[in-house]
């Protein structure tokens, strides 16, 4: 992982999302209030207009300025979630060194935990939560085990996949959607929705490298 | 989409600026953060009171910055809480060295942030968060309930006790005694479109209305036929005296609250029907409050709060107040 690695998967998400907008609003307004995707449209775009500032930083200086820019810039849960992700991640040590593929995953990995404490929310509950959780046990597996790093990111694909296409019949028990109780099931939830995009826009990129 | 708007990324500067030069009497605003503040600043050794939100419920909570309420409201995007930055730098600008307390709505998004704030700001502070929306059903499983119209109540009188010397800790437990006393419903006619969006939050027939609407247009416990104003208003304080059990007789303050498309000749109608069914239960009104406080953008219908009142709360209650939404007794 490297700052340049960061702002070219941005772009990347950027471009799927905005593609996705339509389908994540109709979600939310199912059952939240609709901000989600501007939350996240809005963070994207800060986040690739950091480029200049950011490209010739070490990591953890720029992953604290993309955590300071989310945090401040987003606002919802979603700001406080992924600004608490990029704030983590900057925070994994050694990250002066050369980043390869156990680190990366070790990071994502203090990222996730960290967004999970702070929405003190676990699988089961209709929220992001309910993808970024396994998706981060599925690589601390591949950190520690010798699987090939291709195959394990498309079984991270199909997890996030599933995942996502499982919230749907759920009852939300955190976030907006808890409000609604019965009424919460038969829609997919829209953070689980584009965190599975977010996730699966990462994971392709890198197997097609 | 009909609004008032220029570009629709300017939509909450420009209103902000208006805000600011509209109450440069009480109040100033500070762009970058966001965040608005009094005027004059508070006496050394008060308790400081900051709220904030999600844009979009005006005069909440900006409108209620100023002597006897808040020191400083951090408004978000419409809809959206605002960012721990924005909590952080109001502490530090309006903090007397008694401390700061936070009134949070309980939304996650608002918790979030406001928890985040907090952890940034070195100050001694704390939090009451606000939850008086009965229809939601409460359990430690969920998020449990939407913070409504109630936070307004929760602002001017813990207002009154800071601004009357009340330590931290005492503000505080006045504003979680005013919270755990106070019960709010809310029935929508029509729906709100967020600017962003571009289109209303949901559908609603011509002929229905949501009954339990919270102030984003979530839905409520159900959907229903538009019926009289007494058949509405008997439901809505049905629920509410279900969960607040009134005792016989117990004085209550009674609060019509708007949900910014509905007209005042209707709110002070549904505040006729409210007391005649109050009466018929037996519930003593002492106190009243009607308008448009804690809004959704255009949406049409109403809230209704009932705040069982001691000694403590009316006599904070009653102490002079003067911010852009509310004023008296100075």
């Amino acid at each position: 992982m490297s700052v340049n690695f960061l702002i070219s998967q941005a772009k990347n998400i950027q471009i799927v999302i905005d593609e996705n907008a339509a389908e994540i609003e109709a979600l939310d307004q199912n059952i939240g209030d609709g901000d989600h995707i501007f939350n996240v449209q809005r963070g994207l775009k800060l986040v690739v207009e950091l480029e200049n500032d950011i490209k010739n930083l070490p990591l953890q200086k720029s992953l604290n300025m993309i955590a300071m820019k989310v945090l401040s810039g987003i606002g919802g849960s979603s700001g406080a979630l992924f600004g608490t992700f990029f704030m983590s991640m900057a925070k994994t040590p050694d990250l002066d060194k050369n980043i390869d593929f156990n680190k990366a995953c070790e990071m994502v990995i203090t990222g996730i935990n960290a967004m999970k404490e702070r929405g003190k929310a676990d699988v089961g509950e209709k929220t992001m939560m309910d993808v970024l959780i396994p998706v981060s046990e599925k690589l601390n597996e591949l950190k520690s085990g010798n699987m090939d790093m291709k195959k394990g990111l498309s079984e991270i694909i199909k997890i996030a996949e599933d995942r996502m296409l499982g919230t749907k019949d759920m009852l939300a028990t955190k976030g907006r959607a808890s409000f609604l109780g019965e009424r919460a099931k038969g829609h997919i939830d829209p953070g689980a929705r584009s965190s599975q995009l977010i996730i699966d826009t990462i994971c392709k990129s890198l197997i097609n490298k | 989409m009909k609004k008032f708007i220029n570009n629709v990324d300017d939509f909450l500067k420009e209103s902000l600026n208006g805000f600011g030069k509209a109450h440069s009497d009480i109040i100033k605003v500070n762009f970058e953060p966001n965040f608005i503040y009094r005027k004059t600043k508070t006496k050394e050794g008060k308790v400081s009171l900051i709220s904030g939100g999600g844009s979009g419920h005006e005069p909440m909570h900006g409108g209620f910055v100023g002597h006897g309420m808040l020191d400083a409201a951090c408004p978000g995007f419409v809809f959206s809480a605002p960012t721990p930055d924005q909590m952080q730098a109001a502490a530090e600008h309006v903090d007397s060295g008694a401390g700061v307390l936070f009134i949070v709505k309980n939304y996650s998004g608002d918790i979030m942030n406001f928890q985040m704030g907090a952890e940034m700001y070195s100050g001694k502070n704390d939090s009451i968060i606000t939850n008086d929306d009965v229809a939601v059903e409460d359990s430690t499983f969920t998020t449990g309930r939407r913070g409504v119209a109630a936070t307004v109540l929760v602002e001017k009188i813990v207002g009154s006790l800071a601004e009357n010397g009340g330590s931290l800790e005492e503000c505080k437990k006045l504003g979680e005694k005013v919270n755990k006393n106070s019960g709010t419903m809310g029935v929508a006619f029509t729906s709100c479109t967020v600017p962003a969006a571009g289109k209303p939050t949901f559908d609603i027939g011509n002929d229905e209305m949501e009954f339990g609407v919270g102030i984003h247009g979530e839905p409520g416990r159900k959907r229903e036929k538009i019926q009289a104003s007494k058949t509405i208003v008997n439901n809505m304080l049905e629920a509410i005296l279900d969960d607040l059990k009134p005792q016989k007789n117990e004085k209550t303050l009674l609060f019509v609250n708007g949900m910014g498309g509905t007209p005042l000749t209707e709110l002070y109608l549904v505040y006729d029907d409210a007391c005649e069914t109050l009466k018929s239960k037996g519930v003593e009104i002492t106190r009243s409050l009607v308008g448009n406080y804690c809004t959704s953008l255009e949406m049409q219908g109403a809230s209704i709060t009932l705040l069982k009142c001691d000694d403590d709360i009316l006599k904070n209650w009653d102490s002079p107040v003067h911010t852009a939404a509310i004023r008296w007794g100075m």
